[in-house]
């Protein structure tokens, strides 16, 4: 487990400086952070990384996670993909499922912490035992809510409004809510094995072990097969630069065996992909962090062709590996990206082929625009950043009310 | 001699938190009619506090409504006048937002087309909410100052350098005040006084002032020799 005093040759004396002074103000405060799994998801990843450095600034920091049987799963993975606005049917059935379990749950747990940090949909309906006064709650929202089901965000909504706050990603995740609302943006761990540094020699021979070939430009898209991330017009789009340049493209993805649409999706990439040699498809196990972080680190140009994105994390991680990358300006993308400042944004298929043709015939620029997206992910995206948001929401909710907050 | 002050400098430092208001806009029209009833913070948020999101850059955009409306809105003739807004340079956030709502408002009069930002890229209004954290960095002389200038966070910079303009005395940075106030160094405080945050980076800028400082203290030791 890394230690806050490991971050500093990275985000400097002054930033750790800064979280350990917070810490001071913050130091006894008891925070019992709820999620739904301990294990797996990005939820998951963060807060285990997390919770041991709001510990060692001080705090009391703790972790619960509801437990639910396979109807509450069920009926939670309908409220997710219904909250990102796709069709579910959600019954009297469900909703009862989600109070029942909650209550189960509400009967072990103990939720008396000065500060009880919810995570997600799965346990947001903790709050109805609260008693107002008490202590501070706060809900936390990881997924992108721009076009939720209106009758389910409905019944959320009456348990998010009893909370003291909520936060989301991006600006556009926001709701109507009688709350405070805060955007604190997801973030990176550049110690972790997908973006901890690498020696060359390290690189050379996972992409020789992977039978990736290191002898032209390499344009890669890491990404699932999912036709939301547009692989297909990701080809296209190589295709169109390939005219003025001799790079190869690489296509990189987690496998699709469970996932009926992913299957057909990866099928017709591969399809495509036959039509030209310089196309290279691959697909990895989701444990391949050290995999995604060595082709990431020998890419030339790196794509993020989405067509919607929750926040796109695969960018900062590019990014933080100083490569240019060209991403859709959809989700939380462009809260990472500054077009032509820090990288490119594109909103087609020829967009996005006039820019790859760009970079890859202009290196200096195409190295100018990685150097500030590294820059601006170690200014913004970096989980201290994330860290230091926590531990001044938790001073402003105990602020309700105040634009300026002297510590 | 290097004198030493009386009052010696305390570094602070200036963190934020962003608030969503839930306010957005799709057009310019929309965009100034938020921006004349915008409170202090919003228009904090969107200006000084963009200018600290985006400091790592140069070339800097420099501020959130030049930035929308030349790569969104795609005026670029509007975009160009909001980026020669210098936040820095005024003394209050009315004053600032007036400035900016007064350039929206003649490029409304004028007769250029206007299109509408698509689903999804709309102008979304946040708020900041501000923290004051004193950090255990004093300096009682320019050679204890420029050790803790290297010490303190970028926010810290930003903070004593141009957020202090708006407060009293007005328009003046923490720096020059103090190296005029306490210690008597006219030239070094205007000197500092003439940087720019939009054609440097934080450090850049930190680099800069450390050097004027490195500069007057030789001056000092030549003169003493």
């Amino acid at each position: 487990m890394q230690e806050l005093e490991e971050y500093r040759p990275i985000v400097g004396s002054d930033t750790l400086e800064e979280l350990r002074l917070l810490g001071r103000r913050l130091a006894g405060k008891s925070v019992l952070h709820v999620n739904s799994t301990a294990v797996g998801g990005g939820v998951a990843e963060i807060l285990n990384r997390l919770v041991p450095l709001m510990r060692e600034l001080g705090l009391t920091a703790g972790w619960d996670v509801v437990k639910g049987g396979d109807a509450f799963h069920a009926a939670t993975k309908k409220f997710h993909n219904a909250l990102h606005g796709e069709k579910e049917e959600i019954g009297p059935r469900d909703y009862a499922i989600y109070e029942q379990t909650l209550d189960e749950n509400l009967a072990a747990m103990k939720l008396d912490a000065d500060i009880v940090f919810i995570h997600d949909p799965q346990p947001a309906g903790l709050v109805k035992v609260r008693i107002p006064g008490r202590n501070r709650w706060i809900w936390r929202c990881h997924i992108d809510l721009s076009r939720p089901d209106a009758s389910l965000w409905g019944f959320l909504k009456g348990y998010v409004e009893r909370y003291d706050a909520c936060v989301f990603s991006a600006p556009s995740f926001s709701q109507e809510l009688p709350i405070t609302q805060v955007l604190i943006p997801p973030s990176i761990d550049p110690l972790s094995d997908k973006n901890r540094d690498m020696a060359a020699e390290e690189i050379d021979a996972i992409l020789a072990r992977l039978q990736i070939p290191r002898d032209r430009p390499l344009v890669t898209q890491v990404s699932r097969f999912d036709r939301l991330k547009d692989p297909l017009g990701v080809i296209e789009a190589f295709k169109m630069a390939k005219v003025y340049s001799n790079a190869r493209l690489l296509l990189v993805g987690g496998t699709a065996d469970d996932d009926p649409e992913g299957a057909q999706v990866l099928s017709r990439v591969r399809e495509k992909a036959r039509e030209d040699p310089d196309i290279m498809v691959l697909c990895l196990p989701p444990t391949s962090h050290l995999e995604i972080n060595a082709i990431q680190r020998a890419s030339t140009v790196i794509l993020q062709k989405s067509v919607r994105e929750g926040f796109g994390l695969t960018v900062a991680e590019a990014l933080w590996k100083g490569k240019p990358v060209i991403a859709g300006a959809v989700g939380g993308i462009p809260m990472q990206i500054t077009h032509r400042f820090s990288g490119i944004l594109t909103r087609s298929i020829e967009g996005t082929s006039y820019w790859l043709k760009q970079l890859l015939n202009e290196p200096a620029f195409a190295r100018r625009l990685g150097e500030s997206g590294r820059e601006h992910v170690k200014q913004n995206f970096l989980i201290t950043r994330q860290l230091r948001d926590y531990l001044l929401l938790f001073l402003a909710v105990e602020n309700p009310g105040m634009d300026m907050i002297r510590l | 001699m290097i004198l030493r002050a009386k009052e010696p400098f305390h570094f602070y430092s200036r963190l934020t938190l962003t608030v969503l208001t839930g306010e957005k806009t799709s057009n310019l029209a929309g965009l100034l009619d938020h921006l004349r009833n915008a409170p202090d913070m919003v228009v904090y948020q969107h200006t000084h506090r963009f200018l600290q999101q985006h400091q790592s850059l140069v070339p800097e955009p420099p501020n959130d409504f030049a930035y929308w409306v030349t790569h969104t809105l795609l005026d670029e003739d509007l975009g160009e006048r909001l980026s020669a807004i210098d936040a820095t340079r005024f003394d209050s956030l009315r004053a600032l937002r007036d400035a900016l709502a007064a350039t929206i408002s003649r490029a409304l009069q004028g007769s250029g087309r206007r299109i509408d930002a698509p689903s999804g890229k709309e102008f979304y209004f946040m708020r900041a909410v501000r923290f004051s954290l004193p950090t255990d960095h004093y300096a009682f002389d320019l050679r204890e100052f420029l050790d803790r200038l290297n010490r303190v966070s970028l926010s810290s910079l930003y903070l004593h350098i141009f957020e202090a303009r708006l407060r009293p005395p007005l328009g003046v940075n923490d720096f020059s005040l103090w190296f005029e106030k306490e210690l008597g160094e006219k030239e070094l405080a205007a000197a500092v006084d003439r940087l720019d945050p939009y054609t440097q980076t934080m450090e850049g800028l930190r680099r800069r002032i450390a050097g004027l400082v490195e500069e007057r203290l030789e001056g000092m030791a030549d003169a003493g020799a």
